[in-house]
């Protein structure tokens, strides 16, 4: 059951570049948070045929990368291993749109072809902007942070509970599956209703578990409410953060740049 | 400092699918005692300590904390002065870091950030684990975890510790660490478990349950000596009382 | 089937955000108020419980392929709608962000699609209704397995509607429709099977666990109503709001309305922004999207009479793209550079 282990050390991975010592690494959550928000958003906004305009964009990814000293390699691999939705709803775009575009010389590109190119490049671009968010700044602080930008407490707390004990219940998961096909000689998948039960197993089991971690609670106290003691401090670093990267995410927007460039060259070549 | 009294009195429990746990359990622990409760598994251990912080209501019988009886209007109290430390502490460990595992007690009696704080770090050095407070739980060793269980109960500076196991899942060197600290603990201390050994190194008193009765209540060293009252109750002696066989055929 | 935030367009993703937002904001309350202080742990460990067994992988019975759990219906089995929502939320919310399933801005259409349905429209009306207060086996099968086609089928026609709304994907209604209900009903008669599977298990082993979760779990038609309607006022006011930012950028709803019914886009109208946007950028941009909307429509002579593409602008915009990127790449060396060294 090597998908188990993998996601199990995947989680354990990301968690573990959170806790690096950066300036990125240092910054308000909340901070982070919302940046990536607005990333996200401007990124999508542009025209589905738009190619250049986007190309800018991966100045963001790669400040972060650099400055947070993340491993670009490993965000790669993990962007290039949920590419395949995206991949196939736009590879129909080629088929259906077959309207010629742009000439090069003899080549002619379709819309088709350039839309998809586009969508690949926007899934690159978002999905990467979430990666590092993570990255940076760790799971239970983005929790915090959407509960301090006003989200419902119950939500992030329920996020938190989730996040603590996913790595209790990979594990058990784990030993169930090991155990079973240690014993299943071979046998390649499980059926149903062996999955029922082993499944059902892990519930039974999940349910205790639930009640002794309730009783833990309540033996310290717990009254229905969860408290958290958390100092919030936004300094001036962060909120420039947000607002440097916006203004910068807003102009990006509005002036191709890459089309300014290119200009530029051709006209001294010329 | 009142005189923190365990009372338990003719303590009988039935749950709801009719197994009779408890059938009649009396006994008295005064300050600073630290009693040993042995059993077979199923002997209803762990029934008895979960009456004694009032998660279970006795079928028949009471419980009484220092003065007062164990009731819903009583609770708080009651929670406040028997710390429990339970068996596996991943079900004790459920907040996001250390930290605000130890935190989760003192913020829910009310204290103040910076009580709290000095509550946090006070209970964290006293079982030498400051420098994990910024961890995730699930990221610590199985000695580090049972440190920061006994460390989150600390932190609401209870009377009486009651333990589930401690000693269970940890290695021989973790093990002797965490016996040497509990020693050095005033707390009353009543400690279910399997470990014999451990019983003779701390408890100066043990209860023997069998089938939701007391067998024997007395000091822990006169029972481990009557291996016929220990093996109908489905024990054995400690290893350390035992005949060493090793020793024993070069004599 | 996870939207993407590369499919979606911000109208869309805003839209579905706000009533996703909305609807964890009502189900808090809801949660809340219900005071079972049990319900907090055993909602973050039950997610868990889900994230775990969803990587168990199982053979669908015929195929020899593999598929493994969703989990929205055992969720609203055990926990009633509202927890069961805030659960499947945060399962998916985990998802988008350690393994990018989906994205961010597509989360809002994710939760809604896979929560949304399956916990107030499947559980309460069709699972509910045939299980009732006393469970046998043939009524959780069938009750399980209806109720997951039915959560799916809805779930699935979620994502066509927000792809084709979108209108990144050059997908017709039509055909995606096609594509994605039939798919569906597979899974959701494998995820039914499953759920069953499960259910009954548990079922056997302690009745009393899903006997409880049906008391304590009402759900009164009134307030599925309140949902309804909460989720209409939502949906009408972002709608209205975003509307405006969709029609000053051209990939928005009313676009994607033309789009759908069918109406030819001939001529579209300047719009406001946009112009102001084109001035800025001399009209030379590398992939104007006006133009090509034109150029889509239009057939193809027309498309080449069109001045802005000559093969001149489109170098100097290629040439731009990978100076750009390599500038981009340069910076990141510096800077990492300087990390080091400092």
């Amino acid at each position: 059951m090597t998908k188990i282990e993998s996601t199990f050390f995947d989680i354990g991975y990301m968690d573990r570049l959170s806790t690096q010592e950066t300036p990125i690494h240092r910054l308000d959550p909340r901070a982070k948070l919302l940046t990536t928000l607005i990333f996200i958003v401007v990124v999508v906004s542009f025209d589905k045929h738009e190619i250049s305009g986007l190309v800018p964009f991966f100045v963001y990814p790669v400040v972060m990368i650099a400055l947070g000293n993340l491993p670009l390699v490993y965000l790669l691999k993990k962007i290039l291993l949920v590419a395949p939705f995206a991949f196939l709803i736009g590879i129909f775009n080629p088929l259906l749109d077959r309207e010629l575009l742009i000439h090069l010389g003899p080549v002619g590109i379709s819309g088709g072809w350039i839309s998809f190119a586009s969508i690949m490049i926007r899934f690159t671009l978002t999905v990467g902007a979430t990666l590092i968010l993570i990255a940076s700044t760790g799971f239970n602080a983005v929790c915090m942070a959407l509960e301090k930008i006003g989200g419902p407490r119950v939500f992030a707390i329920q996020l938190l509970f989730l996040y603590r004990y996913l790595f209790v219940l990979v594990d058990e998961a784990f030993r169930l599956v090991r155990a079973r096909s240690l014993r299943s000689f071979g046998g390649r998948g499980m059926g149903i209703k062996a999955f029922g039960s082993l499944v059902g197993h892990l519930l039974l089991r999940t349910l205790d578990r639930a009640q002794r971690i309730h009783l833990a609670m309540l033996s310290r106290g717990f009254d229905g409410k969860i408290r958290l003691m958390r100092p919030s401090k936004m300094q001036i670093a962060d909120i420039c953060f947000i607002l440097g990267w916006s203004t910068l995410f807003v102009l990006m927007r509005l002036y191709n740049i890459p089309q300014f460039i290119g200009k530029l060259v051709a006209g001294l070549v010329q | 400092m009142s005189h923190h009294i365990i009372e338990v009195n003719n303590l009988q429990y039935t749950y709801p699918d009719g197994t009779r746990a408890l059938r009649g359990v009396s006994f008295r622990i005064v300050h600073g005692a630290s009693v040993a409760i042995v059993g077979a598994n199923g002997a209803g251990k762990s029934t008895l300590l979960l009456h004694l912080n009032g998660y279970l209501n006795p079928t028949d019988g009471s419980v009484r904390i220092g003065d007062l009886p164990v009731t819903k209007k009583t609770l708080k109290y009651v929670r406040r002065t028997v710390g429990m430390v339970f068996q596996d502490p991943d079900d004790q460990l459920f907040m996001p870091t250390v930290y605000d595992d130890v935190a989760f007690g003192p913020l829910n009696l009310g204290l103040g950030p910076e009580d709290v704080d000095t509550r946090v770090m006070n209970a964290l050095s006293i079982v030498a684990a400051s420098h994990l407070k910024n961890r995730p739980p699930y990221k610590l060793s199985g000695g580090e975890k049972r440190s920061v269980s006994i460390a989150s109960v600390l932190s609401m500076s209870p009377d009486i510790l009651v333990m589930d196991e401690p000693t269970s899942d940890l290695d021989p060197k973790t093990r002797r660490e965490l016996i040497e600290l509990l020693k050095t603990f005033e707390h009353t201390k009543i400690i279910a478990t399997h470990d014999l050994d451990m019983v003779l190194d701390l408890c100066e008193r043990t209860i023997i349950l069998h089938k939701g009765q007391i067998t024997a209540d007395g000091p822990t060293v006169e029972i481990f000596q009557n291996e016929a009252l220990l093996a109908e109750s489905r024990l054995e002696q400690p290893l350390r009382m035992q005949s060493c066989p090793v020793c024993c055929r070069s004599t | 089937m996870h939207m993407a935030d590369a499919l979606i367009s911000p109208a869309v993703g805003g839209t579905m955000w706000a009533a996703t937002a909305g609807l964890i904001g009502y189900c808090s309350k809801k949660v809340k108020e219900e005071l079972d202080d049990r319900k907090i742990p055993l909602m973050g460990v039950l997610g868990a419980f889900i994230f775990a067994a969803q990587m168990i992988n199982f053979t669908i019975p015929g195929t020899g392929s593999s598929g493994h759990l969703g989990g929205g219906m055992i969720l609203t089995i055990l926990l009633g709608p509202y927890a069961a929502f805030l659960t499947m939320a945060s399962v998916l919310t985990i998802q988008a962000l350690f393994f990018a399933d989906g994205g961010l801005l597509a989360l809002g259409c994710n939760i809604f699609n896979l929560g949304f349905f399956p916990c107030f429209i499947a559980y309460p009306f069709i699972y509910k209704k045939i299980v009732g207060n006393q469970p046998t086996r043939r009524k959780i099968l069938i009750g399980a397995t209806l109720a997951a086609v039915v959560g799916l089928q809805m779930g699935a026609f979620g994502v066509v509607l927000e792809t084709v709304f979108s209108g990144i994907s050059e997908l017709p209604f039509g055909t995606f429709v096609l594509l994605m209900q039939p798919i569906h009903l597979a899974i959701g008669i494998v995820e039914g099977l499953v759920t069953a599977a499960v259910v009954v298990f548990v079922w056997r082993a302690r009745p009393e666990i899903l006997e409880k979760a049906a008391v304590s779990a009402p759900l009164g038609e009134l307030s599925i109503k309140n949902i309804l309607v909460g989720l209409l006022v939502v949906t009408v006011i972002t709608g209205g709001a975003l509307s405006w930012f969709a029609s000053t950028y051209p990939d928005g709803l009313e676009w994607s309305m033309f789009h759908t019914a069918g109406t030819e886009e001939l001529e579209e109208p300047e719009k406001g922004l946009h112009t102001s946007l084109a001035e800025i950028q001399e009209k030379t941009a590398f992939l104007p999207d006006y133009g090509f909307r034109e150029a889509e429509t239009e057939v193809a002579v027309e498309g080449e009479a069109w001045p802005a593409i000559d093969s001149g602008t489109t170098v100097s915009g290629l040439i731009g793209g990978v100076l750009t990127l390599a500038m981009v790449a340069l910076l990141g060396f510096a800077l990492k550079k300087r990390d080091k060294t400092a």
